[in-house]
């Protein structure tokens, strides 16, 4: 597919990217056949369920996944330059240099050892020639940009003595050390109260509209997704389902799945006036997808096609403006279960 | 330091005093009250530590004059006090005092047994601590490969080998290695040979080598083992993957975060061998006639020599609770956590 | 206390002891639970909402007993239960049950679902009509599980249907009360909704009295009939649902509703934003006056040394603050001490 959503000039691009893990029991297949692109000074989210291939693709842009054990196949251009395939080397180099990550669990993403400064420090001085003390002076001005109280005393604080969302903030602060043109945030709020999850997200744009940094952040939360993100992608099964920019995903969603999404999650802004409309099932194992659609198992409109979602993969097709879907509904079926069946259930 | 730690430290000593205290009486107990449960009289006792033909007399006079007429807490006492404050030993002829702290005398030698034991020391110290170094090198490169390649034919070897090490007894691979590489092959000193460190460094390792190796081989199968599971765990952590998302280069990775975590588990482990080896490596001692306090233990008990017993018993708790102690400060350094909490 | 009133809790405070020093005295409390007060009416759902550290799982394990308050009176329906000891609590518990958050750690992976749902059958010694087994497979036919699985591990189901067999598990003595302390926060959204609708499904055949102890807002706002909001170990607010989330009084409450991202890009920049500054005080040494005045922004004076009340400002409405929102139309005393 062309880089058409959003980005004209993307600093990360991926083209039918596939991450397969071969296993005793056969080939886990996280993620088939994915491509999305980020410029920078934009956000694109990335949602789905466990399991829908989301945490695999932001360790394969990042060369995390563990010599040997996957199978990674198709592009992955940081700044038009392909890391598949890069001597590991390299992309080690690029990395927490031009591209960088937050975790989820700041706790445990943290070496209990060593203090937070340190941790600060060791990524800085990764990429830099600096001294101990210019590092250290470094750390504490990011400490303090992250909106760490008394950044020169916490400084030498240890992980366990910060609270959970100044951990957070002192992962962003090493995730920005050496002003990364990428920044991939993997459900960096999840484990967070929710006023504190407020503050990071606030943090986050606030970080972005400086540094000018394209995010991918990933997250099973639309909230968060609507909070920060100008583009969304839906995961399901390791593929995209649907993807456009995040206006068009809650104002005009054209996949089933993310209607079911959509109908699953009880709104905070609405008195309540249906049940919720949840997804039948269960996601699918990824070592065996369904064949054809691999929503179809679970699809409520998979029937409207006679069997063509049971036999034949629907393409990941443009419907219009850059809205991507994979979905072999029609255009006049879509809108008319949009506008009658779900919408008006929301 | 903060307060919670001198108190953490002063709650330890007092624990291990305590510990001592307990120690001192249950072995107290297994050497003289066990045999009064059997049937042992006074007599009986002391008929163990006079000649064959002795007379009823002398048997007497010899349960009197070693104090198994009192009651048994009183000689219990006895025996504590010699350690606070001295005692005194009135063996017939004469009467020798004893400085505390004093282990008491030996029922055989009427020798004190403290600086025996103080004389035996440096063997078992020498032979612990060398074997330590190797094992603990030997062992956690070994186990870090392991587990960095894990299912590799690398892997498999050292985890066999591990396995072999683990399960052959000392006296096993002491008296073959001693056969092959001292009489067959005359590489190392053969059993028996010792020289202090103080006289000459060269001789007092070529002497060890052997038993060095050959009690680091069993530990250090331990360790691998022990290194290879911690650090498959460790390896598997955030923050490992957070270290390799900055950037860090792999060898940084497994070093400095990887082992940093996977070893201090470790630490416990080391500490209890370590203070159980300080007590005497029995077998190792016995495999190459080494006079420690392994070799002393096993004496004092074929002996029925119950001082020596009491003394060499107190001074391996001693060890142990001095290692365990050592680990639990060793922790506070290494694991803040433990330090601030 | 009210007819319609199944539990009651009056001034309910677990403190937990914390020992230092070379005695182990002790030398100070966590406060995990301060002084609550509220009912729990026939029938309803009462939400207990708040972040990490407020003290709902405490509160959860206090009205379940599974802990012995240190303080306060629970009462259920009428009865006495504070200080029951495990064998006199063992009939309540029929009445009372818990449903876990981690449906992973909270089943016994060496036991089959059949063992797992029918055991509150052998330690209560009931013998349900028809036998156990029979029972079993109806309760998980009734929560969507398919009953021929009666003799499956906890490991082949997925995290959803462990939810259920835990649901399962609870039901089958028919109890009065269930106590669900984030029964869906560790489900995947699709997941999530189904469950809801199960406990919602069986609330409505069983005549279920909830009490979920959660800190979604959301799934709080579509599930609950009341709402309690804590902070640090008390009560800031509760109120009818509807009164809560479009009413709020409490700034905490303010806060919190401010503070949840909502799915939908028109709402994003027209919202009122609060955010609260730095993170949650230690429960140990919790602030004076007012628990929550350290971070709020309209703590005066007074707040700092007076501890407002839990007054009702408005028919149901109950609030502790000495400044509450949203109360146009009533007159309060702003020391609190109204009604």
């Amino acid at each position: 597919m062309s880089s058409s959503t959003g980005a004209q000039n993307p600093f990360l691009e991926v083209r039918n990217l596939r991450v397969h893990f071969p296993t005793d029991d056969g080939v886990v297949k996280s993620v088939d056949d994915l491509s999305f692109s980020v410029e920078r000074g934009k956000t694109l989210g990335i949602v789905g369920e466990s399991g829908s291939g989301k945490s695999v693709t932001s360790l394969s842009v990042m060369g995390l996944h563990k010599r040997g054990t996957a199978d990674i196949t198709g592009e992955i251009l940081l700044d038009g330059q392909d890391l598949v395939g890069l001597d590991p080397d390299a992309v080690r180099r690029l990395r927490g240099k031009r591209m960088a990550m937050i975790f989820q669990d700041p706790l445990s993403a943290m070496h209990p050892f060593y203090s937070v400064g340190s941790q600060i420090v060791e990524a800085y001085r990764v990429h830099n020639k600096v001294t101990k003390q210019v590092a250290r002076k470094h750390a504490i001005d990011l400490l303090e940009r992250v909106g760490i109280p008394n950044p020169k005393s916490r400084v030498d604080d240890y992980p366990h003595q910060f609270s959970g969302g100044m951990r957070q903030r002192a992962m962003i602060a090493m995730a920005l050390s050496c002003d990364p043109e990428l920044l991939i945030a993997d459900e960096p709020t999840t484990a967070l109260d929710v006023t504190v999850q407020a503050q990071i997200l606030d943090l986050i744009r606030d970080l972005q509209a400086e540094f000018n940094s394209a995010v991918v952040i990933i997250t099973h939360d639309l909230g968060v997704v609507a909070e920060l993100a100008d583009d969304i992608m839906v995961m399901y099964a390791g593929r995209a389902v649907e993807y456009s920019t995040a206006e068009d995903i809650f104002t005009n969603p054209q996949h089933p799945y993310t209607w079911g999404l959509l109908g699953s999650m009880p709104r905070l802004d609405r008195e309540r006036t249906e049940r919720l409309q949840p997804i039948a099932g269960s996601p699918p194992s990824l070592i065996n997808v369904p064949q054809g659609c691999p929503f179809n198992p679970r699809c409520a409109y998979d029937a409207l096609n006679g069997d063509l979602s049971t036999t034949e993969r629907p393409e990941f097709r443009d419907v219009g403006g850059g809205h991507f879907i994979a979905c072999h509904l029609s255009g006049e079926e879509r809108t008319r279960i949009w506008e009658n069946e779900i919408r008006p259930k929301l | 330091m903060p307060a919670t730690v001198i108190t953490y430290i002063i709650r330890r000593l007092f624990a291990a005093v305590v510990l001592l205290f307990i120690v001192s009486m249950i072995t107290f107990a297994i050497f003289f009250v066990i045999p009064k449960l059997g049937g042992g009289t006074p007599e009986t006792l002391a008929s163990r530590y006079v000649g064959r033909a002795a007379t009823a007399e002398t048997v007497r006079l010899t349960a009197e004059r070693l104090g198994f007429y009192d009651p048994i807490l009183v000689q219990y006492g006895h025996w504590l006090k010699g350690i606070f404050v001295g005692a005194d030993y009135d063996y017939g002829p004469a009467v020798d005092h004893c400085p505390a702290p004093c282990l008491g005398y030996s029922f055989r030698t009427n020798q004190p047994v403290l600086p025996d034991l103080l004389d035996r020391l440096p063997v078992t110290l020498s032979l612990a601590s060398g074997a330590a170094v190797l094992w603990l090198l030997a062992g956690i490169s070994v186990g870090t490969l392991s587990a960095l390649r894990k299912g590799s034919v690398l892997d498999r070897m050292s985890m066999g080998v591990a396995l072999a090490g683990v399960s052959l007894p000392i006296f096993f691979t002491g008296l073959i290695s001693l056969a092959f590489f001292s009489y067959q092959l005359g590489w190392t000193a053969p059993g028996g040979s010792y020289t202090p460190i103080t006289e000459n460094i060269g001789d007092w390792a070529y002497a060890l080598l052997l038993p060095w190796i050959t009690l680091a081989f069993q530990f250090s199968a331990q360790y691998a083992r022990l290194t290879r599971a911690g650090m498959l765990e460790t390896m598997n952590e955030d923050f490992i993957r957070t270290a390799r998302a900055k950037g860090l280069v792999e060898r940084r990775v497994v070093v400095k975060h990887g082992l940093r975590g996977a070893l201090t588990p470790i630490l416990t482990i080391f500490g209890l061998d370590i203070g159980l080896l300080l007590g005497g490596a029995v077998l190792t001692e016995s495999a190459f006639s080494l006079k420690g306090l392994g070799q002393y233990a096993i004496d004092a008990i074929k002996n029925y020599d119950l001082p020596k017993v009491m003394g060499v018993t107190i001074m391996a708790a001693f060890f142990i609770v001095l290692a365990n102690l050592v680990v639990d400060l060793l922790y506070a350094v290494v694991d803040p956590r433990v330090r601030t909490a | 206390m009210d007819r319609d009133d199944l539990l009651v809790a009056e001034d309910l405070q677990m403190h937990f002891p914390i020992r230092r020093g070379l005695l182990r005295r002790k030398v100070g409390a966590v406060q995990a639970v301060d002084g609550l007060t509220f009912s729990v009416k026939r029938g309803e759902t009462l939400s207990i909402v708040g972040e990490s550290g407020c003290g709902k799982t405490t509160t959860g394990r206090l009205l379940t007993r599974l802990l012995e308050p240190t303080g306060g009176k629970v009462t259920l329906e009428g009865r006495d239960i504070t200080h029951l000891s495990m064998s006199d609590m063992r009939p309540m518990r029929r009445d009372i049950q818990m449903i876990f958050q981690d449906p992973y750690s909270s089943l016994n992976p060496r036991h089959t679902v059949g063992t797992i749902v029918g055991a509150p059958y052998r330690l209560q010694k009931v013998d349900p009509p028809g036998g156990v087994k029979k029972a079993v497979q109806e309760l998980l036919e009734l929560v969507g599980l398919n009953p021929e699985h009666y003799n499956r591990y906890p490991h082949e189901f997925s995290g959803g249907q462990r939810q259920r067999i835990g649901i399962a598990r609870t039901l089958a003595l028919r109890p009065k009360l269930i106590v669900a302390d984030e029964p869906v926060s560790a489900l995947d959204v699709s997941i999530q909704a189904q469950v809801v609708n199960l406990l919602e499904d069986l609330q409505n055949e069983f005549d279920l009295t909830y009490v979920m102890i959660a800190h979604d807002l959301s799934v709080v706002r579509h599930v609950s009939d009341r709402v309690a909001v804590m902070y640090l170990g008390q009560i800031m607010e509760i109120a009818d649902r509807t009164a809560l989330y479009e009413r709020p009084m409490h700034p905490y409450t303010v806060a919190l509703l401010s503070a949840v991202p909502i799915p939908d890009t028109n709402r994003k920049n027209n919202r009122e934003r609060i955010r609260l500054q730095g993170d949650v005080p230690s429960p140990i040494n919790p602030p004076s006056g007012c628990r929550f005045h350290t971070r709020c922004w309209k703590a005066q004076e007074i707040c700092k040394t007076v501890q407002p009340p839990l007054a009702e400002l408005a028919p149901g409405h109950r609030a502790a603050c000495h400044f509450p929102e949203n109360t146009d139309k009533l007159t309060i005393d702003p020391t609190g001490v109204a009604s």
